[in-house]
């Protein structure tokens, strides 16, 4: 049961989260000028690293904002990073 | 009536309290105060329980949770299996039973496994029971009864309460002895927010069960004061009975308390988050390896000690003492205290430590040094043993007694500081693993981090406990420990197995799986090199004691078999929980109908008193599949409804359907990029179908959204997908695009929604009166109009999923259940009739309507689906396009949508059933398809079904075969819309 900082509500217990994607995971602006295996990449591949890495998480049950921490993936050590960190 | 091994006093049982029981249906008599355990050992009752291989008798060999013999079965309203004796509070009524013997404990008939042991070493079974492999069945049936102890109980007690409380705090304490005291009264005094949990039913740890003094007077009375203090304190909450059992991540743990509150809550869990842990869990002792001990009457040396000195039971009349260390000294002194003849202390050791060897010998107590026990006499009890020097095991030289009092040394609890998530480390003079750099905001203090001496706890417990609070941002302080009477060093010397000399003799290492010296060697010559493979191959600490008295053992012998040091052969991974808690604590209040809380439509009492069947229909919404008139069955009570929908009028409640407002200059850039299909030119008032797709190409989800002003929207979404769809436009607007100016809010429950539909459908809301113009050139076809209906707000689309006429009347969610009936009274004269799930599909089978998920799998795309009309190949992107961009390029032949007509127009393929072609002349057939969804159709009275076949558009008026279980069926390919494919009768 981790314990996420809400940058807004404060820490919380994870059941009130639902964990979203890799932090710098961004739609291609134009997905038509992308080759199939690129396009495949960034539809089935996701990166799964080991160590500190960026997640965004989404507070579905408290103020509803999506925002960005960092979390090692082996230590769960959780960074807040300052404002939320969704660009 | 005490029974012949009670002492006449001491102990902290009360005397004046006697308490009835019964064991194996014999009746006997305790005290207040008393175990199980302690109570059977007053009366001299030695065999408790069969091994669980070997059925051979056992006894109790501690006095805590670590037992590992004596498990028993309580009966009665208790019903519970496998609890220990030694933790099972003695109360006026309890009934208990062994477990794993037939007919009785004294008489098993499964004894014959012990003398047939040579055939069930370690892993036997994966060796036998393997020919003929016909024959496993009937092995198994076998095996299964041999296997498992105990019966799981069979009658659910509704008067058990079981709950779960929250909590969070500054400094959480693990252990009332008196290191955890300590830090306790340390971090309280600090005006830090404490929680303290001990799992014995009174505070003082080992001080119960030893004869110790602190400021010159009996430990218990510091203990008593402390424990006072800590009651004055505001923040602190003092649990006993109460197990640390798990700890998480982020400083979260868990803690089981037994019987909180008698009589109303059985079992409580809190789940604690705590700035700060202080682990005071203590130490658990080890027995010594050696030939037969496990006999009834070989027991710790420590918990020899508690029976006599915190249960005021003798655990016997003359006792042998083996050690390797000078602890079990204080066992043995503790035992001639209460009556019991030490006859002597055979110490591994060759030269033993003056202070205890003198007071041995002012006892009159023989110390036998550099010798082992060899062998134990007796099968039902410890007759005598046979000792040795370790030099030549060959000169025996026997000693009678009835009991033997054993100590290895002492292992830390360090169950908890694992859990954590950190490693233990290797204490090479004390024989023991103990804690390691803490990765979570924790420390260990006392004997759980192997500090063994009273004053050291007491010190120490402070310290640690006043760290703890400062760390939690409070100021304090650690006082200096009290005096104490002085605790003997350990002067522990390693001697993993004491060599018996002969061959064919078992020694026990895990007693509760009976696993033996021998079968670590089979391990090890079988190849076994990983400590966590020989736990597995042995089943070595894998009982319900989870190994607490065994591991240590098992690693030393394992390591003297590698030729390592016990750290390099390590320990097996800690998990949670600490000692077994009931499904129920972790269920809480989660039982019968909150397992599942089911959603609820403002109807829903309605449907349940007119005879809906009410049915799990997706996002936990229980909603009618049929109604019954006249004991129907579910085909006539769906087949009357779907058919009176196409011949006069009928009603579904359509309120789970998903609803999102939308509002914002841009909104339509937002329809535009989720939806295939353009919302450019959408007029106010109407409605547009919408197939939202995956970003990999596949459906997703359909619905309709509709404009309501000029920047103010509607968009519905699949009944199951309402939640997750609103997550997706959620994500989009804050993550893809948040420069878009956009408000998203669901409003799924604020509406009740109810879908008149039929021929007659406009007729109901013409009698029940709205100032809706309701002219169908005014009011079209997927148009939206507000106003009132029968003096109510509302808003009413003329959209449908039957295919019929319809207007689907949305109306504050309060004022559902009163619109409905209105309705239904109002349709009376044309038969309405409330429709069902059931009905709901024959209907839309019938028309063709898609349900994304059933007519489509994983690579079907929109165009397969024969909705390729949606896809709006002119805008430049939106989600999913991309790749069935792809799909178009690439082509080749795919599964598309069609339908089925059966050759046997009365037979209804079951929906899944697959089609194939080939499968003569000894091939094997290959699917080419399935049927999606089939039913049998009122309103053409024959069966039709939907299907995704390979090629299916171009195979329109073909036959194909489908598969059923016991044979095929045939079928000719159709377009998949079998009624008014125009589109009149909605449009109408």
């Amino acid at each position: 049961m981790l314990q996420i900082p809400c940058p807004w509500c404060g820490p919380r217990a994870e059941d009130d989260f639902i964990c979203g994607t890799e932090a710098d995971r961004k739609r291609p602006k134009d997905p038509s000028a992308l080759s199939d295996a690129e396009w495949a990449d960034y539809v089935f591949n996701h990166d799964n690293i080991k160590g500190n890495t960026g997640e965004q998480w989404w507070h579905f049950r408290g103020c509803g904002r999506w925002f960005v921490i960092e979390r090692d993936t082996v230590t769960h050590e959780i960074t807040p990073i300052e404002g939320g960190g969704m660009k | 009536m005490s029974g012949q091994f009670r002492l006449a006093d001491g102990g902290r049982i009360d005397r004046s309290r006697p308490i009835n029981f019964r064991f194996n249906g014999k009746q006997y008599q305790g005290f207040e105060g008393d175990t199980l355990a302690s109570a059977l050992m007053a009366h001299g009752v030695r065999v408790l329980a069969r091994s669980f291989k070997y059925h051979r008798p056992r006894g109790t060999m501690s006095a805590g949770i670590e037992e590992t013999n004596a498990l028993v079965q309580l009966v009665g309203d208790e019903d519970e299996p496998n609890v220990p004796a030694t933790i099972v509070k003695l109360r006026e009524g309890l009934e208990a039973e062994s477990v794993n013997c037939w007919p009785s404990v004294n008489f098993d008939l499964a004894a014959i496994n012990e003398r047939l042991w040579r055939l069930f070493p370690a892993g036997f079974y994966y060796k036998t029971f393997m020919w003929p492999a016909s024959m496993w069945h009937f092995y198994e049936h076998f095996i299964r009864h041999m296997a498992g102890m105990g019966r799981s109980p069979k009658t659910y007690n509704a008067d058990d309460h079981y709950e779960k409380r929250f909590h969070s705090c500054d400094v959480m304490v693990v252990g009332a002895g008196p290191a955890g005291l300590a830090a306790a009264l340390a971090a309280g005094r600090s005006g830090a927010r404490v929680l303290l949990v001990d799992d014995q039913r009174e505070a003082g740890g080992d001080l119960l069960n030893t004869a110790t003094e602190i400021d010159g007077k009996d430990a218990m009375s510091w203990v008593a004061e402390s424990v006072a203090e800590l009651a004055e304190m505001e923040e602190v909450i003092h649990l006993q009975n109460a197990t640390g059992a798990g700890y998480y991540d982020h400083n979260f743990l868990t803690v089981v308390e037994r019987g909180p509150s008698h009589g109303w809550i059985r079992e409580r869990m809190w789940k604690v988050r705590a700035k700060e842990v202080v682990l005071a869990t203590g130490s658990i002792e080890r027995p010594m390896v050696f030939t037969n001990n496990d006999r009834p009457g070989v027991m710790l040396a420590g918990a020899a000690r508690t029976f006599a000195r915190r249960y005021g039971v003798k655990p016997g009349r003359r006792a042998v003492i083996m050690t390797n260390n000078s602890d079990a000294y204080d066992s043995a002194f503790s035992l001639a205290d209460a009556g019991v003849d030490v006859a002597a202390i055979v110490d591994i050791r060759e030269s033993v430590p003056e202070t205890v060897a003198a007071k041995a010998a002012a006892l009159g107590i023989e110390v036998i040094s550099g010798h082992g026990i060899v062998d134990v006499d007796g099968k039902k009890s410890v007759s005598g043993v046979a000792i040795a020097p370790l030099s030549d095991p060959s000169q025996v030289r026997r000693i009678s007694c009835d009991l033997v009092c054993t100590s290895g040394g002492w292992s830390p609890s360090i169950h908890l500081f694992s859990q954590s998530g950190a490693k233990p480390k290797w204490d090479a003079d004390q024989l023991c693993f103990i804690p390691g750099e803490s990765v979570q905001s924790e420390r260990s203090t006392g004997s759980a981090c192997g500090r063994f001496a009273l004053h050291d706890c007491i010190g120490e417990g402070f310290a640690a406990g006043a760290e703890a609070a400062r760390d939690s941002g409070h100021k304090a302080e650690a006082p200096n420990a009290p005096v104490t009477s002085a605790t003997e060093p350990l002067a522990i010397e390693a001697l993993w197995e004491v060599p018996s000399g002969r061959r064919g003799t078992r020694a026990f290492v895990d007693f509760q799986n009976d696993v033996t010296t021998g079968d670590l060697r089979l391990a090890v010559s079988e190849g076994y090199q990983s400590v966590e493979h020989v736990k597995r191959y042995t089943t070595a600490g894998m009982g319900v004691d989870q190994g607490k008295t065994g591991n240590i053992n098992v690693i030393g012998i394992l390591a003297q078999n590698y030729g390592l040091e016990p750290p390099e052969v390590g320990t097996t991974t800690f998990r949670p929980p600490y000692s077994p808690i009931s499904f129920g604590v972790m269920a809480g209040i989660d039982q019968g109908q909150l397992i599942i809380p089911s959603r609820r439509t403002p109807m829903s009492d309605w449907h349940e008193k007119e005879g809906g069947f009410m049915n799990e229909a997706g996002l936990q919404y229980r909603r009618p599949l049929y109604y019954t008139k006249n004991s129907e069955t579910i085909a006539e009570a769906s087949r009357r409804e779907a058919k009176t929908v196409r011949t006069s009028v009928g009603m579904y409640d359509g309120s789970p359907l998903g609803k999102i407002e939308l509002n914002g200059p841009d909104v339509v850039k937002l329809l535009n990029m989720v939806y295939a299909n353009s919302f450019d030119t959408l007029k106010i008032g109407m409605g547009r179908y919408g197939m939202m797709l995956h970003e990999d190409g596949r459906m997703l989800d359909d619905g309709i959204t509709f404009r309501l002003g000029e920047e103010h929207y509607l968009m519905s979404t699949g009944s199951g997908a309402a939640d997750s769809i609103y997550a997706h436009v959620v994500r989009m607007l804050q993550c893809e695009w948040p420069e878009w100016k956009i408000y998203a809010t669901p409003v799924t429950a604020q509406w009740a929604g109810m879908c008149i539909c039929g021929p007659r459908a406009r007729d109901v809301l013409v009698k029940l009166g709205t100032d809706i113009d309701l002219d169908p050139e005014t009011f079209k076809f997927m148009g939206i109009a507000e106003g009132t209906i029968g003096g109510f707000p509302t808003r009413i689309m003329r959209a449908t999923y039957t295919g019929e006429l319809s207007f689907e009347v949305n109306v504050p969610a309060r004022h559902g259940q009163a619109v409905w009936k209105a309705i239904m009274e109002a349709g009376r004269e044309w038969g309405i009739t409330p429709v069902g799930g059931e009905a709901n599909g024959i209907l839309r089978v019938e028309k063709g309507f898609i349900a994304p998920g059933v007519e489509g799998d994983g690579t079907t795309n929109l165009f397969d689906a024969a909705h390729g009309w949606a896809f709006h190949q002119k805008k430049k992107d939106f989600i999913g396009k991309r790749s069935v961009d792809r799909d178009r390029r690439i082509g080749g032949p795919r599964k598309e949508l069609v339908g089925l007509l059966p050759d046997d127009s009365t037979f209804v393929p079951p929906d899944g059933s697959p089609i194939i072609e080939g499968g003569t002349n000894g091939a094997a057939p290959v699917m080419v398809g399935h049927v999606t969804a089939g039913t049998f159709s009122p309103n053409l009275e024959r069966s039709l079904t939907l299907a995704l076949l390979m090629e299916g558009h171009s195979r329109k008026g073909e036959k194909v075969t489908i598969s059923l279980a016991d044979r095929t069926a045939v079928a000719t390919v159709t377009d998949p819309i079998f009624i008014d494919p125009s589109g009149e009768r909605m449009r109408s």
